[in-house]
């Protein structure tokens, strides 16, 4: 496995890619308020409304440039690639080819791994890739987020995940299922040693991923209008029979609940997530 | 003598049939000296999970368990066996409670699912499953759950991570109900029975998978047609499974839990020629 991590990534989709994404309109216009902002200023303000501060998703790649120190990124378990365990067939839904399909333009899996820094405090960071199949965690993922704990375990520092994800992958069945106790037995390991996991709750956040380690972290955080929950609205409108208020799952229904630590608006995660590695922090503790 | 082949879906319904014995005839069957433990000691009690201790095999066990209901009165009261977060923060209770005690737990599954609804949202469902995936991976004592019925999604493997995991002949153990695998997958819910063999939820399946550790043998036709003879049978493998691991020390055992759900899933290291070739 030491190998392994020393290969270069090559799969990863790199921010300069992403910057290049720009759209050629001039104007945005926000899907929260219906305000139009010039794009760049848009962009900008890390793709925030500054009319009515409503949060669009980012990539991952848009994730870690925000986040992270000028340089400090190296990518861990690029090339780890989806299998097709179950053969699964469906007449819509054929598992590889859609693989394939989003690999061709240029998504590798649903979740982005590696060693970053904030102001120079190192940490391992995994990124949903909300893109590639609604980020849902299959083999790689869980492989991915079970590795990176072990990482910032054996090297003596913090975790933090940055969740969007509909849940778990049909595709892979039973195997996906089993990716929460996996990636839950690798995160016991590293509260075992000390180290805090960071989980931060992006639009959206449901299913297996909400119901595993995404909500075992010692600190969770949440964006801003962000739906986080368990089982979606649709489907638990369909069991009640009945509509759900419109602030029903949001971040702030969470923090109102006692769900969550904090919402914190974008332009301030960097700062957040700074102190939060400056206080857990290892220290010798006297005897 | 050859008995026509079940397919997928006919193996749900001898699952989710109603007379199939559920986790109080099994508790009724196997222990003797059987205390219900109830309540959270945070919000209420959810009958949907049955949580206890009791005497099998010579020593004190904890238990936990989905609870189906055989009629409709039953089901109501049970509510068909998925429970709210009070229910998994009970069984978390109790993992922590035998932990205290020593006592070996045993975990029956039979759920669709967690319950989906308002309530569960509000007291925070999906980190009560998280939480006790969590407590069970390094849990300080034997865990052997057995798949009795029905294993649906998280609520399942909320009282699911252990030593030994164990599955009925006719018993399914997947990601999602196969309705709500149809739903996701071709947003038609009517389609369960092709996502029943689609996602490959039998116990031969997840035998092969390497997922469970053995498979237990029905009466021909279903458990529901003789009750007596499949909770001997799961005595038996209850019994053969806890002394295997009771000859392993607990840091023994954790190891090998960890490594047991760590090995978890297929990925491929480098582009799969599978999609290259596709
Ligand atoms: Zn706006």
């Amino acid at each position: 496995m030491k190998e392994f991590l020393r290969r270069t990534p090559r799969y990863f989709t790199s921010p300069k890619q992403a910057e290049q994404q720009i759209p050629d309109d001039l104007w945005k216009k926000c899907p929260g308020c219906g305000e139009l902002t010039y794009t760049k200023q848009w962009l900008d303000n890390a793709k925030v409304c500054p009319k009515c501060g409503h949060h669009e998703r980012m990539a991952a790649a848009e994730w870690i440039e925000l986040l992270v120190d000028k340089g400090s990124w190296q990518e861990h378990d690029g090339d780890l690639q989806p299998a097709d365990p179950l053969h699964f067939v469906s007449p819509r839904n054929n598992y590889a080819e859609k693989v394939a399909t989003l690999q061709e333009q240029g998504l590798n899996e649903s979740s982005v791994s590696g060693n970053a820094q904030i102001e120079e405090q190192p940490f391992a960071l995994c990124v949903s890739e909300f893109g590639f199949m609604g980020g849902s965690m299959g083999s790689v993922m869980g492989e991915k987020i079970a590795r990176a704990a072990e990482r910032a375990a054996d090297e003596g520092m913090a975790l933090v995940t940055i969740n969007a994800s509909g849940g778990a992958r049909m595709q892979e069945g039973i195997l996906s299922l089993m990716q929460m106790a996996k990636t839950s037995v690798a995160l016991a390991r590293l509260g075992d040693v000390g180290q805090p996991h960071i989980s931060i709750l992006i639009d959206p956040c449901l299913g297996g991923v909400t119901a595993s380690y995404a909500s075992s972290a010692d600190i969770i955080l949440a964006e801003p209008g962000a739906v986080v929950g368990f089982a979606g609205r649709r489907v638990i409108e369909q069991t009640i029979r009945q509509k759900l208020p419109p602030e029903f799952q949001t971040a702030e229904f969470l923090l109102e609940h006692g769900m969550i630590d904090m919402v914190t608006p974008r332009a301030e995660l960097r700062g957040v997530l700074a102190k939060f590695l400056r206080l857990y922090r290892r220290q010798s503790v006297r005897a | 003598m050859t008995a026509p082949e079940l397919t997928p879906w006919d193996t749900v319904q001898i699952a989710r049939h109603a007379q199939r014995p559920h986790t109080l005839d099994y508790i009724r069957g196997l222990t003797e000296d059987f205390v219900e433990l109830r309540g959270d000691r945070r919000f209420g009690d959810d009958a949907a999970m049955i949580a206890g201790v009791g005497r099998f095999a010579g020593q004190t066990v904890a238990i936990l368990g989905h609870q189906k209901g055989s009629n409709t009165k039953e089901n109501l009261k049970h509510n068909f066996g998925s429970p709210h977060p009070e229910g998994f923060r009970k069984a978390l209770r109790i993992m922590q409670h035998a932990a205290k005690f020593g006592f070996p737990l045993l975990c029956f599954i039979d759920t669709s699912g967690a319950s989906p609804n308002l309530a569960s949202e509000e007291r925070g469902q999906a980190e009560a499953i998280a939480e006790n995936l969590l407590v069970m991976a390094d849990l300080p004592i034997p865990i052997v759950a057995t798949v009795i019925g029905e294993g649906g999604s998280g609520g399942a493997l909320a009282i699911g991570i252990a030593d030994r995991l164990l599955m009925l002949e006719h018993a399914v153990y997947s990601v999602a109900s196969p309705e709500a695998s149809a739903a996701i997958l071709w947003r038609d819910g009517a389609q369960a029975p092709e996502a029943a063999a689609a996602m490959r939820i039998t116990a031969r399946d997840l035998a092969e998978f390497g997922i469970i550790d053995e498979v237990i043998p029905e009466p021909e036709g279903g458990a529901h047609l003789d009750p007596v003879a499949v909770i001997a049978q799961v005595r038996t493998a209850l019994q053969q499974h806890l002394d295997a691991i009771a000859a392993h020390s607990i840091s023994a055992l954790l190891e090998q839990r960890y490594h047991k759900y760590r090995r978890i899933g297929v990925v491929h290291e480098r582009q799969a020629a599978l999609f290259d070739s596709r």
